[in-house]
């Protein structure tokens, strides 16, 4: 009841990450996923997302900053029952990249 | 070969998961449910009088037994008034199953009459959730979601099953499994031996022990590790009954509300044993100056708690019952005679003070008298405001799953239909209610359900004619600017209790309070005792907003 008081979060100067996603293909999946990002109060630069060829997989692209609660949001996203795994990688991975010349 | 519709497969694969009652409020959406329920006979359901009590008397049913326990609502309204109990259940980490009737498949999206996004509604409070699209999906449902309401931490699942669902007719050749628990993940020796290790060369270590002991069954355990390692124990409010209050090494509870001496035990220890708690603010406090000198040992089933509030030391990922067991050949026995000294000198520097423990006309006095006319088989519900926080000071809680009480979320109302469900589920136990006059209005009508069963529940009302915790915050932190924390208008509870057919009465106006009160209390069957409590009476001690556990206030 009464206001909780926290620090502030530093908010500026971190880097991007680029997290991979795979993840149970079914409707409903998405909204667990960037539920989960906002209810955290955690941004989402960028986000892809297509069904593996075999239809059953669906792989998710996200672009976040990899900011102090990172590490505790991957945590949270792997107890997702429908995420059946996450892998972070750099910045500079190509997906972003590439994706870049249809957002001029 | 089987042949049934959905509804009937759904009370089937029920009975299945060894459920005998159920909870809940029919409507359009879920009705061919409710006639398989009538066809197979075989589930009892409890009638309650509003959706949100039948949540929360599905929770206390939980609660007691450790169990998932199942309610159901229709579409639109009977759904959303569900809601409130299911993210009860998921701050507290209680395994509940909500069914909730949908519209039809084909009217999904129509906006039709009845019809809410329950599905996307329910994603952030509970810890999965279904829309089911065929009869067919509920094989693989229904056992899912007992196994992930009852596997690892514990939580709420919400099942969402349109209409058209339940009426389509379904073949198939085997019934799956019931949905039971899984084993937690696999211990690490080395981090249970790196654990056992900071304990023994410990000085001054403090046990923190919460709701996840309860949960995992493992208080003995915990009992146990504190007496071989003589470590001074506090517990959270979801953890209370995990050690005997009166046990010679328990603190009690820490935090807000909680001892002193609980709370500078914890400052000066130099170990922190963290099992089964997630550091929530009302227990720590200013998270930056909690246990600043401690390394924190964190066992918790739920790796997503190691560093959301302190970054431990160790973390140890592991259901903490299986934690314990192997910690326990590891641990070394101590007596530790300068810290216990040491933290018996606190205890009596700084006393948990109870004024007019000896009067039964006052709150901790009423508490005290209600624990002395039960044994320790009675559960303990409670509602939330400062009654909540008296019984969790005062009363002595002996057992796990004795006490039951809104911790994560603090929802007014909760406390009637959790007492009912637990006398419910455990009808040879005395289930005691304290209960403000604020609080008990939220699901008031629910006694209208425990008449009709019959139940044994006491109700002590503690009635301040107030929200009592809301004037006490803003007589201390609001410059005694009182708004909206005074009824104006009293109710007469006692004529609103038997209005609903609940034999009741007022303490005020008894010559012996004492007498009436045990003779209430031992009488089988529902009770409601009004009580009135004076309106400044305050909870102390009590950190104030923002400030380290270390400064609480006193009266
Ligand atoms: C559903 C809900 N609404 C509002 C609150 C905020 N709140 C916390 S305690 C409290 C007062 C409770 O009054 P009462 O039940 O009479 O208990 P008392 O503090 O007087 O003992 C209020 C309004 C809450 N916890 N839950
Ligand atoms: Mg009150």
């Amino acid at each position: 009841m009464i206001e909780q008081v926290a620090e502030p979060l530093p908010t500026s100067g971190f880097e991007k990450t680029v997290l991979e996603l795979e993840v149970n293909n079914h409707p409903g999946v998405m909204s667990h996923i960037v539920g989960l990002f906002a209810r955290r109060a955690f941004n989402v630069e960028g986000i892809l997302c297509m069904p593996l060829p075999d239809g059953t997989v669906s792989r998710i692209w996200l672009l976040v900053f990899a900011d102090q609660r990172l590490e505790q949001l991957i945590k949270q996203l792997e107890k997702l029952v429908d995420v059946r795994s996450v892998r972070q990688h750099g910045a500079d991975h190509e997906v972003f990249v590439q994706a870049e010349r249809f957002f001029r | 070969m089987e042949t049934m519709t959905g509804a009937e497969l759904m009370v089937r694969l029920l009975e299945r998961q060894g459920i005998t009652h159920l909870a809940g409020i029919p409507g359009g959406a879920i009705l061919p449910f409710y006639d398989a329920l009538a066809q197979r006979g075989t589930i009892q359901h409890i009638l309650a009088r509003h959706e949100q009590g039948a949540g929360f008397i599905a929770q206390g049913m939980a609660r007691v037994t450790g169990q998932a326990a199942v309610c159901v609502a229709s579409s639109g309204p009977g759904a959303t008034n569900l809601l409130t109990a299911i993210a009860d259940a998921h701050l507290d980490s209680i395994p509940l199953v909500a069914i909730t009737g949908q519209v039809p498949l084909a009217m999904v999206g129509t906006d039709a009459f009845q019809e809410v996004d329950v599905y996307g509604m329910s994603i952030p409070i509970t810890k999965h959730n279904f829309l089911v699209r065929s009869a067919a999906e509920l094989l693989e449902v229904i056992p899912q979601a007992f196994r992930l309401a009852q596997s690892g931490r514990p939580g709420p699942v919400l099942v969402d099953v349109p209409k058209d669902v339940q009426n389509q007719k379904i073949s198939f050749e085997h019934w799956p499994e019931p949905g039971v628990r899984e084993p937690g993940p696999e211990i690490s020796l080395p981090a249970i031996e790196q654990a056992a290790a900071l304990i023994n060369e410990a000085e001054r270590p403090v046990l923190y022990l919460g709701g996840g002991v309860v949960a995992s069954g493992a208080a003995p355990l915990a009992v146990a590790l504190a007496e071989q390692a003589s470590m001074p124990t506090v517990m959270t409010l979801m953890g209370l009954g995990a050690m005997p209050v009166d046990h010679p090494l328990s603190l009690g509870m820490l935090g807000m509300h909680g001892a002193r001496y609980a709370n500078f035990a914890v400052q000066e220890s130099d170990l922190l044993v963290v099992v089964g708690a997630r550091l929530d603010d009302r227990a720590v406090g200013k998270a930056s100056a909690f246990a600043p000198n401690a390394k924190i040992v964190h066992i918790d089933i739920d790796r997503a708690e190691f560093g959301k509030i302190k970054t431990p030391y160790l973390a140890v990922h592991a259901d903490v019952k299986a934690a314990l067991a192997a910690l326990l050949p590891r641990v070394r026995p101590q007596m530790r005679k300068r810290w216990l000294a040491h933290v018996a000198a606190l205890k009596a520097r700084y006393p948990l003070a109870m004024p007019g423990r000896d009067d039964v006309r006052q709150h901790y006095g009423l508490i005290a008298a209600v624990a002395e006319a039960l044994d320790d088989s009675a559960v303990v519900v409670t509602d939330v405001g400062q009654h909540q926080m008296w019984a969790a000071q005062a009363y002595p809680l002996r057992r796990p799953r004795q006490w039951l009480t809104s911790g994560g979320l603090g929802t007014m109302g909760f406390g009637l239909p959790a007492a009912i469900g637990a006398a419910l589920a455990e009808p040879q136990r005395t289930v005691v209610l304290f209960t403000g006059d604020g609080s008990i209005k939220m699901n008031i009508q629910e006694l209208a359900t425990l008449a009709e069963l019959q139940a044994n529940v006491k109700i002590v009302l503690m009635d301040n004619r107030s929200l009592g915790l809301v004037y006490q915050q803003q007589n201390l932190f609001y410059g005694k600017r009182v708004i909206a924390s005074r009824y104006g208008h009293g109710v007469d509870f006692v004529t609103v209790a038997l209005g609903f057919g609940v034999p009741a009465f007022d303490l005020d106006g008894v010559a012996d309070p004492k007498a009436a009160l045990t003779e209430a209390l031992t009488t089988p069957g529902p009770v409601f005792i009004r009580c009135p409590i004076d309106a400044e009476a305050f909870v102390y001690p009590m950190v104030p907003p923002g400030a380290a556990n270390t400064e609480m206030i006193e009266a």
